[in-house]
């Protein structure tokens, strides 16, 4: 779980009761922290599947909820990067649709077809490295150059299929949206979706707690300006997050594409950004940057979709899915504060 | 002398199990100024903290003001009390209006609706009896530092204080506004205010002080009156022994004194840095002295690459470099050690790992990317053994550890890259006493291995403990140099007159 570098408070070897206490709260409280919101989503998952008689937990359902946390965890992967700069992406819906209405219109040109998943894929790095660029060396704040390609890729988007809807049912590497991976043949499977969500997280891990890059990123976030007298290519730092940003809204793009044999501009991936931000919160990753690990961001949007099964499985209305969501999230990032009060920062 | 304004007895403040003040016993008069002085984490803050109201004091003390016993609760405990504190970091809202801060919290209204000429007309004869050049409509924005000082006093003013305290109060000031502040001062005091000064400088004591309180470890150990106010009399009370084995200097100067290693030539900002030229040879300590704005850490700015200059040349050991930010500098081999340790330095969240290995990184990398874990461990081990850092273990965030600690995280992150020149900026600042003296020892072992050192320090007693030389600036340029005699110590007064221009300070 978080490799926080374990909050060293040795407990003193003392014989009497109370620092025996508070040793045990001590260690209680370091336990916590580690676990984040896990135990969350378990008492999620349990509580589901009791008021469900049963149905949440059977292999049909995880399935379905797997594949549908997947493009919101690739998302928010990207997002977990930027944030610890203690930037922000609003763009990556709209990054998202582009994308994919790019992917889908070059899959339909008969000897390009095949090209069309790289496509989506530079089209999303292509976008995100200019908001990188616009953020990093115009130091223009993060919030307002991404609430500006927000719309201005949405227009685009519409405008790469002339504001209808792409078709192409026999698009090339369609397995990755609806086909599985064996795993014990006849018994279990794992969808491609949620295979290449894992993946993600796989590689962004090993980017921020295993490179040289991540350690810059966590320092860029914790003190911008000690970075740069560090020596810290700061600008080249910000241009790598929103670029892996566009680069992960690009893939989900692909993933939306390939699921749905279409995609349309105007109506793909709307406010998508609004649910990746809240699995990288829900994970606990500092609003203000520097803090926080890509494992708590898989949590959070594990969390948003067990909500989102959960709550139609238990036959709660639409209407009240939303207002039950906006809760547990106040709730679970009040129990985060609550929970890094004990933490040493000054 | 008349009746004090203030009196405090016995007046302690525990955190903790920990004794932040041990029954101290302050008495102060109207119409002085009464400076106190100590190291970092003497007790200070606490003590003016008590007086805010934002600590409450163990019971058993006692606080009398005009001789009546009174409890100062609460933030607005102290202002209704009579005592006002002007913080070093100002407390006024940039985006409000002179005459808004001054009655922030006690706004005039007239049926709900906010009465802004009724606020004016109120602080005009205030800022007119302080000579203020600014009207009362003012954006505090648009003020400078200086001016907006004026403003914490005419806030203090208005509240009818009577017990003026500042912390600081010249360290964003130039020195010809600091001049203007002095005077202010010494004009209150005539108005039978009581003032209390806190402040690190000499200078300034000896100038403004009627009498010195110093605090050492949460104790008072000593008040001393006008006549008895001297450096070495307030260093050794400050300090608790003698000065000369708490500052380390075992290196030879002379033997040290090899190759010239970094030359700046001609170097400046086209602002606070005004051509300035320096060489610092292999071996050597050579200390950069001036007052607060003197251009010092803007000089050592330039010479990193942090901030553009707009003329002038570095040569490294002999031959000429073009540095054009800070990690071109640390490739180069010169480190800088910040004066603004949290802000600049650290990243208070990463651990002390992180921290330590931050600059070699890159060049420990396997394959260029990955991180060479095993090494850094190594290195951040070897150097919480050898600067002896105390923490639990390298894993800790650099934000739990005491300053001193702090500050040799930050000093072994420079010295992984074995720097030819390291350029340290108020090496000591918010350090404690037992720190400070391995400090000195770290820079006097590094010396003896043949580093080129400057020191920017505005500590005097530390610039000729354990400098070989001192260059002094002055508005920007190299005012001049002292050098050490063959047996008499780098003098004080020399340094002192280059840095203000000759005048000569009222001792």
């Amino acid at each position: 779980m978080p490799d926080n570098g374990a909050v060293g408070v040795k407990p003193a070897s003392t014989t009497t009761n109370g620092a025996a206490a508070e040793t045990r709260r001590q260690r209680m409280r370091m336990l916590i922290s580690a676990l984040g919101m896990l135990p969350v989503l378990l008492i999620l998952c349990i509580g589901f599947n009791v008021l469900s008689e049963g149905r949440f937990f059977t292999g049909q359902n995880l399935g379905i909820v797997l594949q549908q946390a997947a493009v919101n965890t690739v998302l928010a992967a990207g997002m977990t990067f930027v944030i610890l700069t203690g930037g922000i992406d609003l763009s990556v819906g709209s990054i998202l649709a582009a994308s994919a209405m790019a992917g889908l219109t070059l899959s339909k040109v008969p000897e390009l077809g095949m090209l069309w998943l790289p496509a989506a894929l530079l089209t999303g790095l292509g976008f995100g490295i200019v908001n990188g660029a616009l953020i990093a060396l115009l130091r223009l704040p993060p919030f307002i150059v991404t609430l500006g390609s927000l719309t201005a890729v949405r227009g685009l988007a519409r405008l790469l299929g002339a504001d209808t809807t792409v078709f192409n049912p026999s698009i090339p590497y369609a397995f990755i949206g609806n086909g599985s991976l064996t795993l014990v043949p006849g018994v279990a499977s794992i969808p491609w979706l949620s295979v290449i969500a894992l993946l993600v997280i796989l590689v962004s891990w090993l980017v921020l707690r295993r490179t040289v890059l991540g350690v810059h990123i966590y320092a860029v976030g914790g003190n911008e300006s000690a970075a740069r007298l560090a020596g810290i290519k700061v600008w080249a730092v910000l241009i790598f997050v929103y670029g892996i940003s566009g680069l992960f809204a690009g893939l989900g793009g692909a993933m939306q594409a390939a699921r749905l044999y279409a995609a349309n501009g105007l109506q793909l991936g709307q406010s998508y950004e609004l649910d990746a931000i809240t699995a990288v919160i829900l994970g606990g990753t500092s609003f203000v940057g520097g803090i926080g690990s890509i494992w708590g961001t898989l949590v959070g949007a594990l969390i948003i979709a067990v909500l989102s099964n959960g709550l139609i499985l238990i036959g709660v209305s639409d209407i009240w899915q939303y207002v039950i969501k906006g809760l547990v999230i106040i709730g679970a990032v009040a129990l985060d504060r609550y929970r890094l009060q004990g933490s040493a920062r000054t | 002398m008349n009746d004090p304004i203030l009196e405090m007895r016995g007046v302690s403040k525990t955190f903790f199990g920990i004794k932040a003040l041990r029954a101290v016993d302050l008495t102060v008069y109207p119409g002085e100024i009464h400076a106190l002085m100590g190291e970092n984490g003497a007790g200070k803050s606490t003590l003016m903290k008590i007086l805010s109201g934002a600590y409450r004091p163990d019971p058993g003390g006692e606080i009398r003001i005009e001789g009546r016993p009174v409890r100062i609760e609460g933030p607005l405990g102290g202002r209704a009390a009579g005592i006002s504190i002007i913080y070093q970091e100002l407390s006024l809202a940039p985006n409000l209006s002179v005459a808004e801060n001054i009655y922030l919290g006690r706004e005039i209204s007239r049926s709900g609706l906010l009465s802004r000429g009724a606020m004016r007309e109120g602080v005009g004869p205030i800022l007119k009896r302080l000579g203020a050049d600014f009207l009362p409509s003012t954006l505090v924005a648009h003020l400078s530092m200086g001016q907006r000082q004026l403003v914490e006093i005419a806030r203090a003013l208005h509240a009818r204080s009577k017990i003026l305290i500042m912390d600081e109060p010249t360290t964003s000031l130039s020195a010809a506004e600091s001049e203007r502040l002095f005077a202010l001062i010494r004009q209150l005091r005539a108005e039978g205010l009581a003032i209390i000064y806190i402040s690190h400088r000499m200078d300034e004591v000896y100038a403004l002080g009627d009498r010195v309180t110093v605090l050492r470890d949460g104790r008072l150990v000593g008040s001393l009156d006008k006549p008895e106010i001297r450096a070495d009399t307030i260093v050794r009370l400050m300090v608790g022994r003698d000065v000369s084995s708490f500052y380390k200097k075992d290196h030879d100067p002379k033997a040290g004194r090899g190759h010239p290693v970094l030359a700046a030539i001609d170097m400046a900002d086209g602002g606070r840095v005004k051509g300035c030229s320096l060489t610092v040879h292999a071996g050597e300590v050579v200390g950069l002295a001036g007052l607060i704005g003197a251009g010092r850490t803007e000089l050592a700015h330039l010479i990193i690459g942090a901030s553009s200059k707009t003329s002038g040349r570095l040569e490294l050991e002999g031959r000429p470099v073009e540095i054009r930010t800070p990690g071109e500098a640390l490739e180069a081999g010169i480190a800088y050690l910040t004066e603004d340790r949290k802000a600049l330095g650290l990243f208070l969240d990463m651990s002390c790992l992180d921290n330590i290995n931050l600059a070699v990184l890159g060049r420990d990398a396997k394959l260029g990317w990955f991180l060479d874990r095993d090494k850094a461990r190594e290195r951040a081990d070897r150097a919480f053994a050898g600067l002896s850092i105390r923490a639990a273990n390298v894993g800790v965030p650099a934000g739990g550890l005491s300053g001193g600690n702090q500050q040799k995280v930050l000093l072994s992150r420079l010295l992984a890259i074995a720097p030819k020149v390291l350029i340290l900026d108020e090496p000591t600042r918010g350090v404690d006493v037992g720190a400070k003296s391995e400090i000195y020892s770290i820079i006097d072992n590094l010396a003896k291995a043949g580093t080129a050192i400057l020191v920017i320090s505005s500590d005097l007693p530390e610039i000729i403990g354990i400098c070989d030389r001192v260059i002094v600036m002055r508005a920007g340029h190299i005012a001049g140099e002292v050098s050490r005699g063959p047996n008499s110590p780098l003098a004080q007064e020399d340094i002192m007159g280059l840095a203000t221009g000759m005048e000569h300070l009222d001792a």
